[in-house]
């Protein structure tokens, strides 16, 4: 029923727009790797496990490769290279020999080379099929299941916080059984700017649970058990966020999770991440998300987080246009992308509601086809848990008239702590009402074609239209660096992780890259 | 001093009531809901009404309860320090700030360690304020620095000191095992170490900061939820004289 009152020029017109300002972005993607990119390729060939003091493996190694100056022939190439001069050798010390003295290596000739690539992309085949066959374990058993409270209910979407990923399992459990489709564990915070992924189970963290590769397999297992006993399935996500993006997407793949938080530009706006490197991992991380069918949650909420929703609504829209057109770049097709928005205006004023369906229904018509990712109030929110939790419903009715995706429940508690259980049991309960109470409400209802929602719309579209003129005219980098998207300037040299990209070698070898783009247009 | 005797007010005066709500780890059921009864009598309420037990997963029930409590409170012993002075309004401000002070009073704020949340700061600090209330950029007589999020105690102190600052405004969200103290403290260190602690003003924000808390950690102030930056901008001003007094 959502309805869209923008005229459809206008929205043929931003598309073009976005893609025009994106182009010049992938150009740069296709000529450079990150450091982040290669640990994908190590890992995915098998360098899983941790060294002394808990360093991973693929961080060991592409650390030597890229001292060494060498990265830029591809970290797949100095491993098949280094096992090739010391057949049976520990990988590591392998590579640290190779690295450290690369000239020493014996040299090979044409042929030798075009083997050693061809042994490898074997390697990679091999092990491509098995991420596959784990990828084909989740879709059967998701495919065997219930999935969603009915046909059409946005999928309730809750966080587990603890920091204990067995406390996170408890409280998942519980949260699954009352109806939750979506759990998400939220990371420790800060764990976007370490530049590497820890390992193994881990029962400490700061506001979140570590994203580890074990950590992601023992909710994943319970959930596995959670569903079969429920006979609904209940989806898994956590954060390809930060400055290992592909990493986290390659587990999450592995580990059989459904979807991952993964924004274009939210790593450079919001945690002053390099943009050369988030444009980058962003690449890779979507390109084994479109692999995996992985559902991305893109990150445009934050923009109205932080400046005014009402005021920068249309930085929402503009910005949604531009993570779709790097999404289908990478890959994507438009039913794995989960476009993020929040119901975020000033609770303070009058009309919000007209207002909050105006930009719900706008987005949910921009992109028929995807699982629109809905977020509850934050920034408004106090600790009159009465009050918000009132807010909240508001939320929940905007979400279900409008036939949102994916539905963040907002928690009553939202200003003071990570949910406890009894505030997801009230979210949840109340949630069910309001969809079961609404289930209709969007299909009988339509807006007047000149009235407050049909203006707000056509107002939000021109100035989404405007500035991505701007973006367009300026490029997407000197866009940033103007503060063209969430009020934060940021230039191509600046934030962190600049020293892990790297411009490839003619030479350059990724033969998982090889896989994930075939078919590429 | 007279006693002003209190008790929480339910429908009647000094009837006591409180409302309570709850998780036990055990599944539904008439054990649990004597249970959560158990826990108000043994919190000393009495008239008991656990008024709904819920299924909140297999394992957990969900409590609300009702319950009256007898004990009773002075409420003239009741001490709160708080930031108080007048308030000048906008232009009256920059006003006395130019008379008493003579310059524009220099403010740098950020969001330090690995907190990202800028929403307290920016209501306080950037031209657009809060709640119809301008930030302090917006004020003539101040030059407001907000440097934002995740910025180190130590590169926060080594700005003020290259800017002359006047006054350090802090925000922290993030307070999960109380990191927003352990920030604070090695604000509070860098400063003393850097020379800058006795002549800069020190002001502590955040949704779950109090001004005793501040005082605490060795702050001037502390600003809790709600705060408009005229309060942060009178307090620096009022502040300012203060600390001059001390000195002569």
């Amino acid at each position: 029923m959502a309805q869209l009152f923008v005229d459809a020029e206008k929205i043929v017109r931003a598309r073009a727009l976005a893609q025009s300002a994106a182009r010049g972005v992938q150009a740069f993607i296709d000529r450079h790797t990150t450091v982040s990119i290669e640990r994908t390729v190590l890992r995915l060939l098998g360098i899983s496990g941790a060294g002394t003091r808990g360093a991973p493996l693929a961080n060991l190694m592409v650390d030597r490769l890229r001292v060494a100056k060498v990265l830029q022939k591809g970290a797949a190439y100095w491993l098949g290279r280094a096992l090739r001069a010391a057949p049976g050798k520990d990988p590591l010390q392998a590579i640290e020999r190779a690295a450290t003295h690369p000239e020493k290596l014996p040299p090979l000739g044409a042929a030798e080379e075009a083997q050693l690539r061809d042994e490898m992309r074997s390697d990679a085949r091999a092990a491509v099929s098995e991420l596959r066959s784990r990828i084909e374990q989740r879709k059967e058993l998701k495919k065997s299941l219930r999935v969603g409270s009915f046909e059409g209910a946005p999928w309730k979407y809750v966080i587990v916080a603890t920091g204990n990923i067995y406390d996170d399992v408890e409280q998942a459990r519980a949260a699954a059984q009352l109806g939750a489709d979506v759990i998400a564990v939220i990371r420790s915070t800060a764990q976007s700017l370490l530049d590497y992924v820890p390992h193994g189970a881990t029962t400490e963290g700061f506001g979140g649970t570590y994203a580890t590769q074990e950590n992601f397999r023992i909710m994943r297992e319970a959930l596995d058990a959670e569903s079969r006993k429920l006979g609904r399935y209940v989806h898994l996500t956590n954060y390809s966020s930060g400055l290992c993006m592909p990493e986290i997407a390659f587990m999450a793949a592995y580990e059989r999770l459904d979807m991952l938080l993964n924004d274009a530009m939210y790593g450079i706006l919001f945690r002053d991440i390099n943009m050369q490197r988030t444009f980058c991992d962003q690449y890779f991380s979507r390109r084994i998300c479109a692999f995996a069918g992985i559902i991305i949650n893109t990150g445009e909420d934050n923009y109205i987080t932080t400046a005014d929703a009402d005021e920068a609504a249309h930085t929402v829209i503009a910005s949604q246009l531009v993570n779709e057109t790097f999404a289908h770049l990478a890959g994507m097709k438009d039913e794995l992308i989960g476009f993020g928005h929040s119901f975020e205006i000033d609770p303070a004023r009058e009309d919000t509601l007209l207002r909050e369906l105006a930009m719900a229904m706008m987005v949910r018509e921009l992109f028929p086809r995807s699982p629109i990712k809905y977020m509850p109030p934050t920034k408004h929110k106090e600790g009159d848990i009465f009050f918000s939790h009132a807010y909240d419903v508001m939320a929940d009715l905007v979400a279900i008239t409008t036939r949102q995706g994916i539905q963040l429940l907002g928690m009553m508690t939202e200003a003071m702590h990570n949910p406890f259980l009894m505030d997801r049991f009230v979210a949840l309960k109340s949630v069910a009402y309001v969809y079961r109470a609404a289930r209709h409400l969007g299909d009988e209802i339509s807006f007047k074609p000149d009235g407050i929602v049909a203006r707000r719309q056509r107002e939000v579209f021109d100035k989404a239209l405007h500035l991505l003129e701007e973006v367009a005219q300026d490029g997407m980098m000197a866009a940033i660096g103007k503060a063209r998207f969430g009020d934060t300037a940021r230039t191509p040299e600046g934030g962190k992780g600049l020293d892990g990209v790297i411009e490839r070698g003619p030479d350059y070898f990724n033969p998982f890259l090889e896989i994930l783009e075939q078919g590429r247009q | 001093m007279t006693k002003h005797l209190i008790r929480p007010y339910g429908d009647r005066k000094d009837d006591g009531v409180i409302q309570l709500s709850f998780v036990l780890p055990v599944p539904a059921g008439d054990k649990a809901k004597e249970a959560a009864a158990a826990v108000a009598k043994k919190l000393g309420l009495s008239h008991v009404l656990v008024s709904s037990m819920e299924k909140a997963g297999d394992d957990y029930s969900f409590f609300v309860v009702y319950g009256r409590t007898h004990m009773q409170l002075d409420y003239a012993a009741i001490e709160v320090p708080a930031v108080v002075h007048p308030k000048h309004p906008f232009d009256e401000l920059n006003e006395v700030v130019k008379r008493d002070i003579g310059r524009r009073i220099v403010v740098v704020g950020a969001c330090i360690g690995t907190d990202s949340h800028t929403t307290g700061i920016d209501a306080i600090m950037n031209m657009k304020g809060y709640a119809g209330d301008y930030g302090l950029e917006r004020y003539p007589m101040f030059r407001a620095i907000n440097m934002g999020s995740q910025v180190e105690p130590e590169k926060l102190v080594a700005r003020a000191k290259a800017e002359n600052a006047d006054a350090i405004l802090v925000s922290k969200v993030v307070t999960q095992r109380d990191v927003h103290k352990e920030d604070a403290r090695a604000l509070v260190d860098a400063a003393k170490e850097q020379g800058i602690f006795e002549k800069t003003i020190f002001l502590f924000g955040g949704p779950r900061v109090d001004h005793q808390t501040a005082l605490e950690l060795g702050f001037d102030a502390g600003f809790g939820p709600g705060t408009k930056p005229s309060d942060v901008a009178n307090y620096i001003y009022y502040r300012m004289l203060e600390k001059r007094g001390e000195k002569s």
